[in-house]
């Protein structure tokens, strides 16, 4: 399946400072479906090349990443049960606080 | 020059200057009052105009045109001809128009941080109309702020940029009514100024501030208009408004103290946060004027050096937000109690840490550093700044290797002291090892690292290039 990740806030600083990666991802075996609860370890193991406690913190993103799938807060698409679909674009960005 | 006790030109320039202001002040009391009669007239108007309408439809009702007592029209609708004038051509837009502007008039904005953000959302906020405009900052115009804190000039360096902040605004409009709270914007002050206020715009440049701001404006049930900006991007959204989600809604937990970056250490291009300050005021207009439809539940996401612009549906309010969630709704006793600090880890204040991880005798100040290489003591000197640190200003006979890079390099440092032996005159001792950064901080995380690979003399020099130029060479550049 391929998708679109981006990355932002300062995150792409832990990937060789890439900010956009087309990638291509299959759903764990025995699945049909790929999550954003499969995508986010596949993402440490592939594209994180530095401090990956600053992507993840236990089985999610750690506190102050925004998680977007297709422009829309994975809040609305169910978190870590988001299915994903081939072409959807994922976004990881970090909070700013600077001003 | 004085002559037979006339006053100077100076001394009635000034004199003229204080009844100009003094005349301002007058006259915006009598807009502010003539609007407020305006408003009592038409509401009772309204009340009655089913039955008198046929009766004043010649023009007798006061929301329509009426001499004033001056002798100049009064159009109904507060705004004196010198407004009208003023404001033009925002009152010629039909999305906005007399309405918005009245509108905008009778509304208040605070503003938190009069720094890269705050610059430019002051000056369109003191110019588009606002009735009244506070500016919150505790801070002192410094040089390396002005390339993006556009409100503040050269003359003011030193001085507190509130001050500076407010004078400007009055410059650009005489008409708004400027408030200077020249304090740090705490849990202790800040109900009491925000309840004065009608809309909050987040301009600040750290994590408890953000929490603080987000929760008072709960508190007082306030729309935030949140902004933030660091290197080459930007983030914009409106939170606790119509039924939207508050910042905490989105950001429960804080993020850890490693995942803050700040300008002073990542930089920032001057233009980025003038652009999202930009937009904050713009989204305190379109609120202040009730016009058009403000950035709740969305974000606006910008990335300068791609010039791309991302606006993302974000979630809804959460019933379970500790701040504005259904269940347990802060108190304002609960939010002045509320330690920030400690909650996101992180101080208000964007001091630099200070870090103390090495034993005295693994460190040397930068004087005595000085003296050693004056001394022709054979050494190294490591900076383990990033490359493009370095390339600003770096010490003489320095080799760069950041920290980042250090374990793959140790054969660098290796080669390099053994090169220092061979030169040198005296037998007997080995070429010592120095470790500088730009504050002192990353040079002692390096000299730990080095110790345990076996280079047990490196010590880091205190204070880093900023304590050579403070205390060694006050020509050495800082940044």
């Amino acid at each position: 399946m391929k998708l679109t990740l981006e990355f932002g806030g300062g995150l792409e600083l832990l990937c060789d400072s890439v900010k956009i990666h087309h990638v291509n991802v299959e759903p764990q075996a025995g699945e049909s479906k790929l999550t954003m609860k499969h995508l986010l370890p596949w993402v440490r193991t592939n594209l994180i090349k530095e401090r990956p406690e600053m992507f993840m913190k236990g089985d999610s993103v750690r506190p102050g990443v925004l998680v977007l799938v297709n422009d829309c807060d994975w809040e609305l698409s169910g978190q870590l049960d988001t299915n994903l679909e081939d072409k959807d674009i994922v976004v990881f960005i970090s909070t700013l606080h600077g001003g | 020059m004085e002559s037979n006790g006339r006053p100077q030109a100076s001394e009635i320039l000034c004199q003229i200057e204080s009844l100009r202001s003094s005349k301002d002040e007058i006259e915006r009391q009598i807009s502010d009052l003539e609007a407020q009669l305006q408003q009592l007239n038409c509401d009772e108007n309204n009340c009655r105009k089913a039955e008198e309408d046929e009766v004043n439809s010649n023009g007798s009702s006061s929301c329509l045109i009426l001499p004033s007592e001056n002798g100049s029209f009064d159009p109904g609708h507060g705004l004196a001809s010198d407004m009208i004038y003023r404001y033009s051509r925002q009152l010629l837009l039909p999305a906005f128009g007399v309405q918005g502007q009245a509108n905008l008039l009778k509304s208040s904005v605070l503003v938190i941080g009069a720094g890269g953000l705050g610059s430019p959302a002051l000056l369109y906020l003191a110019a588009c109309g606002f009735g009244r405009i506070g500016i919150v900052d505790h801070d002192v115009v410094e040089l390396n702020n002005l390339h993006r804190q556009i409100i503040h000039t050269e003359a003011y360096i030193g001085r507190p940029k509130v001050e500076s902040a407010a004078a400007a605004c009055r410059a650009i409009n005489s008409t708004v009514e400027i408030v200077e709270h020249k304090e740090a914007f705490r849990a202790t002050n800040a109900l009491g100024i925000v309840r004065k206020y009608d809309i909050v715009v987040d301009a600040t440049d750290n994590v408890p501030s953000r929490y603080l701001i987000n929760d008072c404006c709960v508190v007082l049930g306030k729309p935030l208009v949140s902004g933030a900006a660091l290197g080459l991007e930007g983030q914009l959204t409106v939170y606790n408004y119509n039924g939207g989600p508050c910042y905490r809604c989105l950001f429960p937990t804080p993020p850890p103290t490693t995942a803050c970056q700040r300008c002073a250490d990542s930089g920032v291009l001057g233009v980025v946060p003038g652009i999202i300050g930009c937009l904050q005021a713009l989204e305190a207009i379109k609120i202040g004027s009730v016009v058009g439809d403000p950035f709740s539940g969305r974000m606006l996401l910008f990335d300068a050096i791609s010039g791309r612009i991302r606006i993302v549906k974000i979630r809804g309010r959460s019933l379970q937000c500790e701040a504005c969630g259904e269940n347990a709704p802060l108190t304002e006793k609960q939010f002045q109690e509320f330690d920030y600090e400690r909650f996101t880890q992180t101080p208000f204040s964007t001091a630099p840490l200070k870090l103390s991880l090495l034993p005295v005798d693994a460190r040397i100040s930068s004087k005595e550093y000085h003296e050693r290489v004056v001394k022709g003591e054979p050494h190294v000197l490591v900076d383990v700044r990033p490359a493009h640190h370095y390339k600003i200003v770096s010490l003489p006979n320095s080799i760069n290797i950041p920290f980042p890079s250090l374990e793959a390099r140790l054969h660098e440092i290796s080669s390099a002291l053994m090169k220092k032996d061979e030169s040198k005159n005296s037998a007997d001792s080995n070429a010592s090892l120095y470790v500088v950064c730009r504050r002192g901080n990353e040079s002692q995380r390096a000299v730990e690292y080095l110790h345990k690979m076996g280079f047990s003399s490196a010590k880091d020099i205190i204070g880093g290039i900023q304590s050579w130029a403070h205390d060694v060479d006050p020509k050495f550049p800082t940044y």
